[in-house]
């Protein structure tokens, strides 16, 4: 137990200090993941407005399949992206592995069920009303969407937070592609495994701890412009 | 209801994914000023992607000398660590230009199959069994291979096997073959036989914990020794003899190697300079060093 103490006062040092390494590190993390969560957004947002706004056969299991894919096991995706972008892999040739970028790809494949799950729930969740007045106002379909996406903002927001949630905690995706390459791709997952691992407990819970500062600085930037 | 940003409800959700923008922009101006912490696929340096054994990285012998090379010869060195089984597999499929491991037989048919140039040994040192300090087996000062049989036979006290593939996971196995037990028997011999499926380092603490027995590599042992509850049981035996080669991916194989920048890596890792500062490592720290530096004399 001491050392969850010691790793409390550890972070406190390494933030008080700005330890370069660690913020190295911490800026990583939170680049690779506010960048995917971002291109998530960008291609789920109209997604899943498409698909809530269409009716179509296989639209019920098209949902449970997203919903499933909540569950996407982070190392299965990790092992997909290694096999595709890996040089023997079909898409080799882009010289990829290894590197930040095929990370983002790879935690924009984690969080893409989550967002799009998340957002048609959420574009479920607003009432009929709001899409009959802009209906009776002579609205076209996009201007409907628009309005309904407007009602449901919250819960979108809460998807997208969500979703980054999911990527700058995963760490399946960001060894296996990422390779844990010390001022390349190491993130604060990869560099909590490799100090547990190397027994360093102290250090391991400290980065845990400045994981969570993070996520939790993030959030408040978020919120204060959901609630503006 | 046209697109205007900032105003209106519609708009707080684009303002959200703008902020989510400028926040991710925002962190790459502030942090990302070097080229080799940028996000960018290509970044100017060239880059040399090495897959190590673990222990070479654990020791911290990599993290030594990987700026001194980066240094001298203005290049990104991307340094893996994984068992031999996996770094040998980054080879085969391109996704590295050296590996660094330590499985004679397994380098032997990497380099017949074509992946790999030439194996080049540049240091070496000694497998040890450590154990619970009480040594309940008793298997203190006995051969590697009398105290394997031992560990079957008594069933007394556990072993945790890396169980992953790796180099020590190779010596392991010889090591019970000499013995001479079936490896598949030994696996399924009973609960006191455990596989880790993990790191040197890992393997050791689980086996601390656990006050087990275990096969390990002399440099990860004293670089770990502080943190362990193990004693040294076994160290004597030519089986326990540990060498380290490099060998430099063949691009005619697997294309788009870089062959001139391994081979460099492999002349500095061989080059009596680095050969002395890999022979001193860890002296002032653990009292004794924790490889013997032998380029061009490896013993067999």
């Amino acid at each position: 137990m001491t050392e969850i103490w010691h790793g409390l006062l550890k972070a406190i040092e390494l933030i008080i200090s700005l330890d370069p390494e660690v913020m190295e590190i911490a800026g990583r993390s939170l680049r690779i993941s506010l960048t995917s969560a971002f291109l998530a957004s960008l291609l789920c947002i109209p997604l899943a407005s498409l698909i809530h706004f269409h009716q179509f056969r296989g639209k019920r299991i098209l949902i449970s399949l997203i919903q499933t894919f909540f569950s996407l096991p982070t190392v299965a995706v990790g092992l997909f992206v290694f096999v595709l972008f890996s040089r023997a892999g079909p898409l080799g040739g882009l010289g990829l592995m290894f590197t930040p970028v095929v990370m983002v790809l790879g935690q924009m494949l984690l969080i893409t069920p989550i967002l799009l799950g998340l957002t048609i729930a959420a574009l479920s969740g607003v009432d009929q009303m709001v899409l009959d007045t802009a209906r009776s106002l002579g609205a076209s379909g996009f201007q409907m969407a628009l309005a309904v996406l407007r009602e449901a903002r919250f819960a979108v927001m809460a998807a997208v937070i969500m979703g980054f949630g999911r990527a700058i905690s995963e760490l399946g995706i960001a060894i296996m592609v990422g390779g844990n390459i010390r001022g390349f791709t190491r993130v604060i997952t990869t560099a909590i495994s490799l100090e547990t691992s190397k027994g360093d407990l102290e250090l391991s819970i400290a980065l845990g701890i400045i994981l969570i500062a993070i996520a939790l600085v993030i959030n408040i930037i978020l919120n204060r412009i959901q609630q503006r | 209801m046209s697109w205007h940003f900032g105003r209106g409800p519609w708009g707080k959700l684009a303002h959200f994914l703008l902020a989510l923008l400028v926040l991710s922009g925002l962190v790459n101006g502030a942090l990302g000023c070097t080229s080799s912490t940028g996000a960018s696929p290509l970044p100017p340096q060239p880059r040399l992607r090495v897959a190590t054994t673990t222990s070479l990285y654990d020791t911290g012998l990599w993290g030594y000398l990987e700026p001194m090379f980066e240094e001298r010869y203005d290049v990104e060195l991307d340094v893996m660590y994984a068992g031999t089984g996996k770094a040998l597999e980054y080879g085969r499929r391109g996704d590295v230009d050296v590996i660094t491991v330590h499985a004679k037989a397994r380098e032997d048919e990497f380099i017949a199959e074509g992946y790999g140039i030439e194996r080049v040994p540049f240091a070496y040192n000694y497998f040890l069994i450590v154990g619970p300090p009480a040594d309940p087996a008793g298997i203190k000062g006995l051969s590697p291979e009398e105290a394997f049989r031992r560990l079957m036979e008594t069933g007394k006290g556990s072993f945790i096997s890396r169980g992953d593939d790796s180099g020590t996971h190779s010596k392991e196995k010889r090591i019970w073959e000499k013995a001479g037990y079936d490896y598949e028997v030994v696996r399924n011999a009973g609960a006191w036989y455990i596989e880790a499926g993990r790191g040197m380092g890992p393997t050791l603490m689980m086996a601390s914990e656990k006050r087990a027995y275990t096969l390990t590599d002399i440099g990860t042992y004293l670089a770990y020794k502080g943190k362990l509850e193990l004693a040294p049981l076994v160290d004597k035996g030519e089986l326990l003899l540990n060498v380290y080669s490099a060998i430099a991916v063949n691009p005619e194989k697997v294309p788009g190697a870089k062959l001139d920048l391994a081979r460099k890596l492999i002349d500095f890792l061989t080059s009596p300079e680095i050969q002395e500062l890999i022979g001193s490592y860890g002296v002032e720290e653990y009292g004794m060093p924790l490889f013997i530096p032998c380029a061009g004399a490896a013993p067999e």
